[in-house]
This record gives structure tokens, C-alpha cells and sequence, in this order.
């Protein structure tokens, strides 16, 4: 990864780094649009994006960046298919309503899809539960479970499976640990993050 | 209605202007208001349409009221709408009363047209703005901008005119008028209808206006321009200039008076047959009707980058209308932003003050 992309969260900086320049790119749940004006300004292509939170969204708008307010559960219906080369899903899949049909929109909608999710299967996740006994709250988990939006909690291994179960074709993945890649063996343990990018 | 004070430019189109109807307006005149500086090639001019009831007056002050314009707070010297860096156009829409060519304006035989004006459309009043953009060189719009009914008339302008905007704005507005918009409207007709003083249209000579129905529609149609909680927190039920209800019709809450007020206030500055036809104009609107039934065919191919804004508590033109536009957008891949911004106002939120909106606008425009 370059440096000028180090001010991105890591997994966006890996996803930005590997969209091809001049993609047209549909980032679903894209926040303040950081990762939509890296593409915009340093790969120069045609970001879209959608995200829930309306303050987020007039962020976007302020910004210059096309944000449409909306729930990806059911506003991704929207889309005409294969309308763009990339469809980019980040830290979003454990909160939407059915993470399986989610995936189906994304590669409906782009050619490729990147996802990025909280890996549960993390050892400190996997160590909170068995000595805390209780839900885990760590650094890649920050909430308790009566708050979080996340409602499907998945991990490497299971998001895989799900590939797999779609047809999905599994191009590349990064995993994150201490906001640092690190290396695929045992990533099911050890990546607090992982990032895929997809392909059907 | 008191003949319009000359302060506006006028623009004469030099060709008859076809309507919708069928019919052909000669001699069509449109007065507008500019602000700023024309860029030597013609590519900074923002222009903003107005709503129902507003006019030309923009970002300075209405001849008749003496109140400031109605978006000044919008436009102007490094305002979200910068006049240090763009030029502003705001016309008066054909059909209306400041000083383009609607029913009050004086037919081909010397007497004002009065319901003998042609019914007109939207996309009419829009054909009317395109004539007055190739009057002052205007080839492509950096931007246009509209709330409610002016943005309508941005939608229509895109959908119509792709090559004329690079960007379309739109402010609590819909796509088309609503079972629920037209019964409003036609409420407000015939008020105006009712009143023995409009005498078929023909009172522009007479001692008396129709100025208790056009109070009236004024009245009904304010009320849907607020919210249930604004209204609410404005007035509640409190009781005007009095301890106790009187027990009869005068207007005892504050929430009477202040309608009457906005009623009376309004028949000094606007002219009964316009809001007849303007209304009208309205309710005759649908953008997915004139492009064969489906609202994303009229964005098709479009090059234009487009934002939707909506306000939660806009009942007239409800969020959803928005959403319908934006999916209409999605679907024929154009550029679109949306976002629905909170305000406790409801529909009238888009005139008010507004940090969000203001940032939006800003943002977009830029």
C-alpha cells in the first residue's frame, strides 16, 4: 500500500489500493465518504456511494461526493445489474438484515465485490467469550451487544462458506491485525479484519 | 391587482412560445433578477426557479412587500450560492403576476387576458426559462436549483433539456402531483372561484378583488406547507389578545390569526387567475407520463449530476416522493445524491434557516 492512502482505515486502504483506476464503484454503507473521495481523487473514478445515517450522507453531499440516503436491505433493488465494476461492502455485511441475500445483491450490481468484515473468530473475541463468559466488547468489537448494529456476527472461515454456498468466486483477501496485514495461515484466528474480493 | 412597479428586466421572446395545450403564446414576456457577474464564457450561471407563490425577487428586495428576498439567506456574496463566484438567474414564471406574461398581462386586443390566457404546464413555464437562458447566451447551466415547485421546474429542465444543466438540484419536491396535492389545490380554486368578485376571471377592472377566495386558498394551502409539530410549537392553542374564548367566530386562536394574516398579506402581491393557473400548472404535473409511463426513461442517458433532498416532516411533498425520483435516477445510472434532512418546519423547512441544507447546497453547487 502507498502512503498517500495511510490515512484510510486499513481495510479501505487495501480495497483503494486494488480498485482498478476509472472503475465505476458503488460503496454501500461509504460513512463520511472517505474511502469515495480517495477513489475520486487518486484513482479517478465514478464513486457512488449509499449510507443510512443522514448526517453522514450530508457530509458526503458538502463534500462534492453521490451519496443517496437509503438502507442497502432494500434500496440496492434499485440498481440495474452489473451497472458497476465495483460494489464495495465495508464493515456492513454483520449488520444487514440477511448478510446471504446481500451478497447476492453485490454481485448483481458490480462486476467484482470487495467485502470487509470483523473477523469474530479473532482470538481476543474468541478469549473474551471463553474465560469472560460474556459477549465480547474488544477493539474490533467496541459494543456491547444490546447496542451494536451488528447482528450477524461472522468469521473468516464462515464468510468462505458463504462464498462458496453463492457461487462466489474468492479473487484475493487481505487480513488486518493492530491496524497491520498480516499474512493468510491461521487468519481465522488472527485477523481482527478481513477484507475479500469477490468475483462470479 | 395594482400594475407590477417596473423594476425587473424584462425579456421579450422573440418567437412564439408552444405550449403544451397545444396553443401558441405570442409576444411572451418573462421578467427576472440576475446576481453576480456573467463569466466571459457564460459558464458560472446558476439558475434558481421558484416556488408557488414566490417570484423573481431572490436575494433582493420585493417591490411590493418591502421584505427581503425569499432565499436571501441563500444567495449571495459568499453565501452557499456564491454570487462572488456564479451568476444567479431567477425568472417569474409564465402564468404568474411579477411581470412575465400570465393572465393579468394585456392580451393582443388591449384587454388582460384574464381565463382567456392559455392553460399552461411545467414543462411550458420551463420552455419559457430555456427562451430567456438563449436571450442572455446561456448555453449550459452550471447549475439548477428549485424547492417545491421550483424544483419541478429543475426536474423538468433535465428531463427536457439534458444538454441545458450540469447540475440539477432539488428541494422538497416530487415528480408528479399527488390525489392528495391536486384535492389541495382544488380546494384553494375554488375558494377563489367562489368568491362573487372574480367574476369568471374578469375583475382586473373592477373595484373589487377576489381577495377573500384567493385569502382562503392562501390559507388552505399554508397550512400544508407547515407541520403538525410546527404548528404546534408556534401556536398551540393559545388564545389571541384574550383571557377567554369569546364564544364565537372572530379569530380567538393565534393560530387563526396568524392564517389570516398570511392570507391578507398575500392578496397584495399576488393576482387570483395566476394562482388559478400556477396551481393548475401543478397539478397537470408528471414527469414518468410525458416519457412513456416510466419516470428513470426521462433521465435516460442523462450527463448531469443530480441531488434530491427531502425534509422528514414535509407532508405535501413526503420523503418517499424523493426516493421515487432517486430510484428513477439509480436506474438510469445518472449521478445522484440524496439525503433526507431533519427540520421540525415541514415542507416550508427548505426556506428557513438551515445549516445542513445550507452545507448541502454548498457542497453541491460549488
Amino acid at each position: 500500500m502507498s502512503a498517500r492512502q495511510s490515512s484510510l482505515r486499513p481495510d479501505l486502504a487495501a480495497i483503494a489500493a486494488h480498485v482498478s483506476p476509472g472503475s465505476r464503484v458503488l460503496d454501500i454503507g461509504c460513512g463520511d465518504g472517505a474511502l469515495m473521495a480517495e477513489l475520486e481523487s487518486a484513482s479517478g473514478c465514478d464513486a457512488r456511494g449509499m449510507e443510512l445515517d443522514g448526517e453522514l450522507v450530508e457530509r458526503c453531499v458538502a463534500r462534492g461526493l453521490s451519496v443517496v440516503q437509503g438502507d442497502a436491505n432494500l434500496d440496492l433493488a434499485n440498481y440495474p445489474d452489473k451497472a458497476f465494476d465495483y460494489a464495495i461492502l465495508s464493515q456492513t455485511l454483520q449488520t444487514a438484515t440477511r448478510p446471504d441475500l446481500m451478497l447476492d445483491e453485490l454481485l448483481r450490481v458490480g462486476r467484482r465485490a470487495f467485502v470487509s468484515f470483523p473477523n469474530f473468530a479473532h482470538w481476543r473475541t474468541r478469549a473474551a467469550l471463553m474465560f469472560g463468559g460474556r459477549m465480547p466488547v474488544t477493539r474490533a468489537l467496541p459494543v456491547s451487544w444490546y447496542e451494536t448494529q451488528n447482528i450477524h456476527h461472522v468469521t473468516v472461515e464462515d464468510f468462505r462458506d458463504l462464498a462458496r454456498m453463492k457461487g462466489a468466486k474468492v479473487e484475493r483477501a487481505w487480513f488486518f491485525s493492530n491496524e497491520k496485514q498480516i499474512g493468510a495461515p491461521a487468519a481465522n484466528w488472527r485477523a481482527e479484519f478481513a477484507v475479500f474480493e469477490l468475483s462470479r | 391587482m395594482n400594475a407590477v412597479p417596473p423594476v425587473s428586466p424584462v425579456y421579450r421572446v422573440p418567437h412564439p412560445l408552444p405550449l403544451d395545450s397545444g396553443q401558441v403564446l405570442e409576444g411572451c414576456e418573462i421578467a427576472y433578477e440576475t446576481y453576480g457577474t456573467l463569466a466571459p464564457d457564460a459558464s458560472n450561471a446558476v439558475l434558481v426557479c421558484h416556488a408557488l407563490t414566490g417570484d423573481q425577487y431572490l436575494a433582493s428586495p420585493h417591490p411590493i412587500t418591502g421584505k427581503p428576498g425569499w432565499w436571501e439567506r441563500m444567495v449571495g456574496p459568499g453565501k452557499p450560492i456564491d454570487t462572488d463566484r456564479h451568476f444567479v438567474i431567477c425568472a417569474n414564471v409564465i402564468g404568474s403576476c411579477m411581470g412575465s406574461s400570465g393572465p393579468a398581462s394585456l392580451a393582443p386586443d388591449g384587454q388582460p387576458y384574464a381565463m382567456r390566457f392559455p392553460v399552461i404546464t411545467i414543462r411550458d413555464m420551463v420552455r419559457g426559462l430555456v427562451a430567456l437562458l438563449d436571450g442572455l447566451g446561456i448555453e449550459r447551466l452550471h447549475a439548477v436549483v428549485g424547492g417545491s415547485m421550483g424544483g419541478m421546474q429543475a426536474l423538468s429542465l433535465a428531463a427536457n433539456w439534458p444538454e441545458r444543466a450540469a447540475r440539477v438540484l432539488v428541494i422538497a419536491s416530487t415528480a408528479r402531483h399527488s390525489a392528495q396535492n391536486i384535492a389541495f389545490h382544488e380546494v384553494g380554486r375554488q375558494a377563489i372561484m367562489a368568491d362573487p368578485a372574480w367574476a369568471e376571471g374578469d375583475y382586473y377592472d373592477a373595484d373589487a378583488k377576489p381577495d377573500n377566495g384567493l385569502a382562503v386558498a392562501r390559507m388552505a394551502a399554508h397550512i400544508t406547507y407547515l407541520s403538525e409539530a410546527g404548528l404546534t410549537e408556534k401556536f398551540g392553542r393559545r388564545l389571541q389578545d384574550r383571557e377567554a374564548k369569546g364564544f364565537g367566530f372572530d379569530a380567538e386562536f393565534q393560530v387563526e390569526s396568524y392564517l389570516r394574516y398570511q392570507g391578507s398579506g398575500f392578496t397584495r402581491r399576488f393576482d387570483a387567475n395566476s394562482y388559478l393557473y400556477i396551481t393548475r400548472a401543478m397539478d397537470y404535473f408528471d414527469i414518468a407520463e410525458e416519457h412513456g409511463g416510466k419516470l428513470a426513461n426521462a433521465f435516460r442517458g442523462t450527463e448531469a449530476r443530480f441531488c434530491i433532498v427531502s425534509f422528514d416532516t414535509d407532508w405535501l411533498y413526503p420523503t418517499a416522493e424523493s426516493r421515487h425520483i432517486v430510484h428513477a435516477l439509480n436506474a438510469a445510472g445518472a449521478k445522484v445524491s440524496f439525503v433526507e434532512l431533519s427540520a421540525p418546519h415541514g415542507h416550508d423547512s427548505f426556506l428557513l434557516e438551515h445549516d445542513q441544507l445550507d452545507r448541502v447546497v454548498k457542497g453541491f453547487v460549488e
